[in-house]
């Protein structure tokens, strides 16, 4: 074990060196590019074992691992914004075809007009592909995820989606915890899965079929996706007692006596997290895992301690709609007898949390049962 | 090799695949896999083909098909050979099959970057100038003057059909090929001699279309035939980019207008565009001729 001081995106890297990855495809695209350029540097240097494959986009990134992983290997792929876009395609293709891939996506906002900042809009509009989402607020837990994203693809056979905000995580630096290559390989293993494409057995893979069919392919999708939520307590258990650190599902910051709880994912939690003694009873949901969404046991703390208000803060936002965790919420709320008020804070585009912003939207008043929905530019 | 010396063992398409009567793609394929044996894994983009496979589980071949979406096949491609390597399949031999829309246009931007690599593939194009699976659509390899599902009368397809031999020349690939199936001991000459190259390496194979052209099934090998003897689609090979030669040489080029006249898609054509298109086929020739080392 050593501590090394790297940036989210360095994190990124060194957990898919570690992680003994077979081939990397990637594409360059802010603020994902030092990954890119982290692990060509790893390939140079002959410490990556696996290949690294500079394609010409990133559909083609996506492309080039789907074929990879139909082989049966263990590949990873980086990108951000407009590049996870531009792969929407083959993001779904791959969930559909059942492939462990690994993707680390570093949100940044998408055009027109360009924008640089985290907007969350490129990651959560991604939410029906049939993809894993998990969520990092810092960068030791960048590192730490991708070595469960791994182990959860593989064993659910969908991939995984590691997200993380565009230079508040990408581009900070913090002193990690790197564990040495015998203890990640005693937890990630061997590539588990069998290769789809089996030279001398003729198989027609992913061909066309009747709609009954498919119907039957999405239903396992949909199971096994819901089953991920209870195999990726697991996978932290063990994962805890290897590395002694400890993740959840979500992770809850809720001080005794707390009427209000606000929920929201990556690096806005650790924001909230500091400022927390200063906000009148209130607590912090940091959602890790966005799909499957871990509904029910939101639902519980809400239930248990009797929490009068939500406060839901949105990087993001499905015009029309509104904040897209907001929605989640609302529909994962549904049914209960006793519903708190919800507050939707929407930062879209990418602004920043401030104490400011924090300290009056959990002084609304909202009544209980009632929806509200703040812009973070009508708060500071 | 000729073609008949190919053994009925090594027939790795099985009948009752769902190719319409007449379909060159089926026959062009068939030699491909003959040619190449069995120790081998095709990917296939959305095309004709995509049906001609069969619905899973059944299958229309004796190795494994990988579908993939209409863009992707260069990077799939690219993927499933380094992994099949990876795996220890080092001598898997990996094609990428897909028609004129997934190579000329949607497929153009993953086939430029997987060619540009000098991946280790053989890239097929089996040509039938338009999405003909979708029902005869104009692509960027659909000849002037046809007509088609989104040029019809009194319409037709207005510009030159993208000369893709030049483009994937210009990547200075190892092997680029044109085959056809009127020439068979040509066209399997041709897989074989892919196969035994590393690198990147393209067949064009042009591929009559008895429902898209407007012909008859039993028309297929005598089209395929006026194609070459009219000098519309030049028999040839590329290596390296540089080395341009024929492998089969016509003494003298017959006129278009017998290629064209008995297809519908060409029916009524004036004067004045059959005159433009001959000058078209022309001009490509003397181009291709001066190439000729």
């Amino acid at each position: 074990m050593t501590f090394e001081l790297m940036s989210g995106n360095q994190a990124a890297a060194t957990a898919v060196l570690k992680a003994g990855v077979d081939l990397i495809a990637a594409y360059p695209i802010t603020p994902q590019t030092a990954i890119v350029e982290a692990l060509a540097n790893f390939a140079a240097k002959s410490q990556l074992k696996g290949e690294f494959v500079s394609v010409e986009s990133e559909y083609s990134a996506l492309s080039c691992c789907n074929g990879a992983a139909a082989a049966g290997a263990r590949v990873f792929t980086a990108t951000a914004s407009h590049g996870l876009a531009y792969m929407h395609e083959m993001i779904h293709w791959c969930s559909g075809a059942r492939l462990p891939v690994v993707m680390a996506n570093v949100n940044r906002a998408i055009g027109a007009p360009w924008c640089l900042d985290p907007d969350q809009g490129d990651s959560l509009s991604q939410r029906d592909t049939g993809w894993v989402q998990i969520y990092c607020a810092g960068a030791q837990e960048v590192f730490d995820t991708i070595l469960q994203a791994f182990v959860l693809a593989e064993e659910i056979l969908l991939p995984c989606m590691v997200v993380f905000d565009g230079f508040y995580i990408s581009h900070t630096y913090e002193v990690i915890d790197v564990p040495d290559n015998e203890t990640v390989a005693s937890f990630i293993g061997k590539p588990s899965f069998r290769g789809q494409v089996v030279p001398g057995s003729p198989a027609n893979i992913h061909g066309l079929i009747p709609s009954e069919s498919l119907h039957r392919h999405a239903e396992r999708i949909h199971k096994d996706m819901i089953s991920a939520g209870e195999r990726f307590k697991k996978i932290n258990d063990r994962f805890a007692a290897v590395f002694g650190r400890r993740y959840n599902c979500m992770e809850t910051f809720i001080p005794r006596g707390a009427k209000n709880i606000i929920i929201t994912a990556g690096a806005m939690a650790e924001t909230i997290r500091w400022n927390l003694p200063g906000l009148p009873d209130t607590g912090l949901i940091q959602m890790r895992m966005f799909r499957p969404f871990p509904a029910e046991e939101i639902r519980v703390v809400i239930e248990e301690l009797t929490i009068e208000k939500v406060i839901v803060i949105d990087r993001n936002c499905s015009a029309g709609a509104g904040g897209i965790i907001g929605q989640e919420l609302k529909a994962a709320l549904y049914g209960m007898e006793r519903k708190p008020a919800l507050v939707n804070l929407i930062l879209a585009g990418g602004i920043d949390l401030t104490a400011e912003m924090l300290e009056k939207v959990s002084r609304l008043n909202v009544e209980k049962g009632t929806t509200s929905e703040k812009w973070g530019c009508d708060l500071s | 090799m000729r073609a008949t010396e190919l053994s009925r063992d090594q027939e790795m398409i099985y009948s009752g695949h769902n190719a319409c009567p007449g379909c060159a793609a089926a026959l062009s394929v068939r030699y491909l896999t003959r040619a190449l044996g069995p120790d081998l894994a095709i990917v296939l983009t959305a095309s004709c083909w995509s049906i001609i496979a069969g619905v899973p589980p059944l299958t229309a071949l004796k190795c494994p098909i990988l579908h993939c979406p209409f863009p992707s096949a260069g990077a799939v491609g690219s993927g499933l050979k380094r992994g099949l390597k990876i795996k220890g399949f080092a001598d898997t031999t990996v094609v990428v099959l897909a028609g004129d829309g997934g190579t000329f246009d949607i497929g153009l931007q993953a086939l430029s970057g997987a060619a540009q690599r000098n991946e280790d593939l053989i890239f097929v194009c089996y040509d039938n100038e338009a999405y003909m699976n979708t029902g005869m659509q104009s692509s960027s390899a659909t000849p002037f003057g046809a007509r088609t599902a989104t040029a019809p009368y009194p319409l037709f397809k207005e510009g030159q059909k993208k000369n893709i031999m030049q483009i994937m020349a210009a990547h200075s690939i190892p092997y680029a090929a044109t085959a056809t199936v009127a020439f068979p001991d040509d066209m399997i000459r041709k897989f074989k001699k892919a196969d035994s190259i590393k690198g990147f390496r393209f067949i064009h194979v042009l591929s009559p279309c008895p429902p898209g052209w407007g012909t008859e099934s039993s028309e297929t090998i005598y089209l395929s035939r006026l194609a070459v003897a009219t000098g519309a689609f030049p028999l040839y090979e590329i290596s390296n980019g540089s080395r341009w030669e024929m492998t089969v040489q016509e003494e003298k080029r017959i006129p278009l207008s017998e290629y064209l006249n008995c297809q519908k898609r060409f029916k009524g054509m004036d004067p004045e565009r059959m005159q433009a298109l001959q000058k078209e086929v022309d001009h490509d020739w003397e181009v291709l001729m001066k190439r000729i080392t």
